[in-house]
């Protein structure tokens, strides 16, 4: 199993450690609901070096990208930053990620740490015909996440850079105390925030630097990365999208451009456009005791429509509730819908998918 | 970790308290610090079956759903009412805060059962 470059340092700070997509990570340190609370108030510090990055180099980077990625590549500008898709031709996503663009010729792809090989081989697969180099640097970075609303205000403490300047979804070099490192304004918390991408050593040291010099900065899992994802309905690769489940069930339709040209996987989206959609994800509150869980079906009278993609207790809200595929008409605000749980059915009433909001 | 010596134990982390004739069940200091924080238990009724072994009622954390499995068969006399609303009762102290007291079916049950020191060897 492959450890990050902090795996010492997580163990010391009294991390418990799970294994996830083939690295030993911290699911938590002290209290997945107390790392929660953290990110959603003050700030946290994942060490997020697990995920994959890949380059795309060459006179074609752009054709190629916009080839097989769902949002528009040929109309980003240098520094700028993308969400979407790569998706099979069934319309089927392969995976998730965020486009950074460099230059016209130069292009890096941050895609989850499970599907890093299967993107990787799946590019080189589509890049005949293309003057493109496709390199899996995956092995050269390691990765913080810093999140919260006081991100900003800690980071600035270790860069002459005018953070504030680096608006969402941009990224820059920064120098950090005495090292280089790409710094982007994204995150997966629905908090403002930073991912920071640099060499090893220099990401360990920045690391222990943070968590020493800010008191209010909490060390953070990927346990709390999955509640606080999930309250604002930022999809998780398996869940709520997934080689079955397209970004237009999902409601990603934003980070699918269909008029932009061709793109893999395009026919089969603009198909279910034209037929209309036969299910979404949704959000659900549940109105009895209990908690539902990923898997866990969901019924109207006898009838199963459909299955729970991510259940939770939710930490902000202090309520059960879920991310679900529901098929059509059952999908509309307000529906009452019941959940299998175990022995028992719970009632559970369609809401808004994103979950929390400030 | 704790392991009041006068308790039973079982290899899935459960304790027993046998106490007048009845059992009482609970779950370990080690079940509930790898559970991490208790958000909601699923508890059973009064007059319940319970089978040895078998799941009789759940503990959700944070992040998942655990059985929780009787050490022996019985038929519950008492649940403990306190755990619907304040389930972190559970991490806070796993052996004053019970779950369910039930009338043992089969005695000999017990003796199948592991003792402290047994069952602190087994979570060295």
């Amino acid at each position: 199993m492959k450890k990050t470059v902090l795996y010492d340092h997580h163990v010391k700070l009294g991390a418990k450690m799970v294994e996830f997509a083939g690295f030993e990570m911290p699911i938590q340190y002290s209290s997945i609901k107390e790392e929660h609370h953290a990110v959603r108030h003050d700030a946290g510090l994942f060490d997020v070096s697990h995920m994959g990055e890949i380059k795309v180099i060459g006179e074609d980077a752009t054709r190629f990208l916009d080839h097989v990625y769902t949002n528009n590549v040929n109309a980003m500008t240098a520094n700028q930053i993308l969400y979407g898709f790569f998706l099979y031709e069934n319309g089927g996503v392969v995976d998730d990620l965020l486009v950074y663009k460099v230059n016209d010729e130069h292009y890096l792809l941050v895609v989850n740490a499970s599907n890093t090989e299967k993107d990787y081989r799946w590019l080189l697969k589509q890049s005949d015909g293309f003057d493109v180099s496709i390199i899996n640097a995956s092995d050269e970075y390691s990765e913080l996440a810093l999140q919260g609303p006081k991100a900003e205000a800690m980071l600035q403490k270790h860069t002459d850079y005018a953070l504030d300047s680096l608006k969402f979804f941009t990224f820059d070099d920064v120098q950090l105390e005495n090292a280089e490192f790409l710094v982007s304004r994204t995150g997966y918390t629905g908090e403002d925030g930073f991912e920071i991408y640099g060499d090893h050593e220099a990401v360990k040291v920045l690391f222990k630097k943070l968590l020493l010099e800010h008191h209010d900065l909490k060390p953070c899992g990927l346990g709390a990365r999955d509640t606080l994802r999930f309250e604002v309905a930022l999809p998780l690769y398996g869940h709520e999208i997934s080689e079955t489940i397209t970004p237009l069930e999902a409601g990603y339709k934003f980070a699918v451009k269909m008029d932009k040209g061709d793109f893999i996987g395009k026919d089969a989206l603009q198909k279910q456009l034209e037929e209309g959609l036969t299910r979404r994800i949704v959000g659900l509150k549940i109105l009895d005791k209990g908690i539902v869980r990923e898997g866990a079906d969901v019924y109207v009278g006898d009838e199963k429509v459909g299955h729970v993609t991510t259940g939770y207790l939710s930490p902000s809200l202090n309520k059960a509730v879920a991310l679900a595929l529901v098929d059509k008409p059952h999908d509309k605000r307000g529906t009452e819908l019941s959940i299998n749980v175990r022995k028992r059915f719970l009632k559970a009433r369609v809401v808004k998918k994103k979950l929390y909001t400030k | 970790m704790k392991t009041p010596k006068e308790l039973y134990y079982t290899e899935s982390h459960e304790w027993v308290k046998i106490e007048n004739g009845q059992a009482i069940f609970g779950i370990t200091d080690f079940a509930q610090s790898e559970l991490g924080e208790v958000v909601f238990v699923e508890l059973p009724e009064e007059s319940d079956e319970v089978t040895k072994g078998e799941e009789y009622a759940t503990i959700e954390s944070v992040k998942a759903a655990s059985d929780i499995n009787a050490p022996i068969s019985g038929v519950i006399v008492e649940v403990n009412q306190e755990l619907e609303d304040s389930p972190e009762l559970i991490n806070d102290d796993p052996y004053e805060n019970w779950i369910v007291k039930i009338e043992i079916e089969d005695k000999s049950e017990v003796d199948d059962l592991l003792s402290a020191e047994d069952y602190e060897k087994l979570t060295k």
